[in-house]
């Protein structure tokens, strides 16, 4: 087995009383997608925050590409991506200013003709001239896929990619996910309030509430270990009972 | 550093000025308004003078000119920052392999760049319509605006660590940074006309020194070493601090989680 593109040991971050990750374990191997599962303030977004480098642990570890982050942010940086739905590349850029601009942050070879390939991967190459600030919300999360994708990254986060998408945009988003995958041998970390983007990209799930991983499997074992017929309902059952559930789920 | 990075910080800003021409009527408009009133102010002074009319006073279309210099220095290093938080598009830069150097040495450029076009434009204007060149100070002028370039950094770096520090509530401070300062920079008048008790704040501010030197050298038509002396070791120490105290706020901005606070706003 391939050693772990990303390794994450113990991981705890603190805000004062409130510890949004608390002791968090877990791993993601090459060419593999890992969903992270959770209601809303379960410790997903902190967590990618830290393996990002933008918050710093109160404690723990987090290793990519064998190398420590904390020791090594910029050059492992250069080979991952991340792409959120609560981000945008500046409004008043053309489509191919901000790739261009990112682009060259990444230091990507032969840029232009890489910037061409993304947008035709993300079938928006019509839109290359347009103000970015103009482009729908689907367009607009297509592009911000494009930035992600420049670098060729071998760790690629992706945080609730389709929030706010339509199902026909969402299924894009999901196909693109995976050819990235299979084509491009790309390591990927998938939050999302969506089941069936879940069951539908994921190899494995980490189930995260209150800043605790509560269970990680395929979907089929996370089914079978809570006795739940789908991924919603486990997800409704999770969120609505709280801590009980929490507790049961760790202790086991 | 690379300069790869940097460069590619430096074109989204240069992007972001021809995309949106309305963003040089910040750059050009209240800088020539300062002018036109300053400068027809000098200008009926002087009618009412006549021969008495104190050298002093003709400095101050040069001191609208050299304190633009600090003002568009300053903003270019403190609105950089703002320009990312209010595109959303600040966590895909920090989250991006920019270090801080990166980060730092492209918004100086920016703010040289800003205050080349600025200082450029009141220097023409200034002898098209008042008669005053600031060139006329000759090559000494160099270091001098030099200086003002510094400390417009210096300042910008400690307005983008109070706004990283405090929030996006502090927005504000990205203009009001540089007028905390002015009325002890010495940039219309002398230090000697503070009241004694704050004169040592003037004292500890660089660009004052730049003021009353260039106020001297009009007066006197000789460079004052001494003067700008002082205010390349002050802007050396005005720099140093406001670098660690960057890296500083930037490093406690990770801890506490602050970089994320401005894009949930």
């Amino acid at each position: 087995m391939s050693d772990p593109v990303l390794q994450v040991s113990n991981l705890v971050k603190k805000f004062g009383e409130l510890t949004p990750v608390d002791g968090i374990s877990f791993e993601i191997r090459k060419g593999e997608i890992l969903g992270l599962l959770g209601a809303n303030g379960a410790g997903k977004t902190t967590a990618i925050n830290m393996i990002l480098g933008i918050v710093t642990p109160t404690a723990g570890e987090i290793r990519v590409f064998g190398k420590d982050l904390t020791k090594e942010r910029i050059a492992i940086l250069r080979r991952m991506n991340f792409c959120s739905t609560y981000t945008q590349l500046p409004g008043n850029l053309r489509v191919w200013q901000n790739l261009l601009v990112f682009g060259k942050i990444y230091r990507v070879p032969k840029l232009k003709s890489r910037i061409d390939e993304v947008l035709e991967m993300l079938e928006i190459s019509h839109l290359k001239d347009r103000v970015s600030g103009n482009l729908s919300a689907g367009e607009s999360t297509r592009l911000n896929l494009c930035k992600a994708l420049l670098n060729k990254p071998e760790l690629l986060l992706l945080d609730e990619p389709t929030a706010s998408l339509d199902p026909d945009i969402a299924d894009k988003v999901r196909k693109v996910t995976r050819r990235i995958r299979d084509e491009e041998g790309a390591s990927i970390l998938y939050t999302s309030h969506n089941m069936r983007d879940v069951e539908e990209v994921c190899d494995r799930i980490i189930f995260m509430h209150q800043g605790k991983i509560l269970f990680t499997g395929t979907a089929a074992e996370t089914l079978e270990h809570f006795q739940e017929e789908s991924l919603e309902s486990l997800f409704i059952r999770v969120a609505r009972g709280g801590e009980i559930e929490a507790k049961e789920a760790i202790s086991e | 550093m690379t300069f790869s990075t940097i460069q590619a910080l430096v074109l989204r800003n240069l992007f972001l000025y021809t995309r949106t021409p309305v963003r040089l009527v910040e750059l050009l408009f209240w800088p020539l308004v300062d002018l036109l009133v300053w400068g027809y102010l000098t200008v009926f002074l002087q009618k009412h003078t006549g021969d008495s009319f104190p050298y002093q006073i003709t400095f101050l279309i040069g001191s609208v000119i050299l304190w633009d210099i600090i003002f568009r220095a300053q903003q270019g290093v403190a609105l950089y920052f703002l320009e990312d938080v209010w595109s959303r598009n600040l966590l895909n830069v920090f989250s991006a392999p920019v270090t801080n150097a990166d980060y730092l040495l492209s918004t100086y450029a920016i703010g040289l760049i800003r205050a080349a076009i600025t200082s450029l434009m009141l220097a023409i204007l200034s002898i098209v319509l008042y008669s005053f060149n600031v060139f006329e100070l000759s090559w000494s002028l160099i270091p001098f605006v030099f200086n003002l370039l510094l400390f417009g950094w210096s300042l910008g770096m400690i307005s983008t660590a109070l706004i990283v520090r405090w929030g996006p509530a502090a927005e504000t401070l990205a203009w009001a940074v540089p007028f905390f300062i002015q009325p002890f920079a010495a940039v219309y008048y002398p230090v000697a006309s503070l009241p004694p008790a704050i004169q040592w704040i003037a004292q500890a501010i660089p660009c004052s020194y730049i003021f009353e030197g260039m106020r001297e050298g009009l007066k006197t038509g000789t460079v004052s070493w001494s003067d700008l002396g002082m205010a390349t070791g002050l802007n050396a120490v005005y720099l140093f601090l406001a670098g660690l105290l960057f890296v500083h706020v930037m490093k406690t901005a990770r801890e506490k989680g602050l970089l994320t606070k401005f894009v949930s706003q």
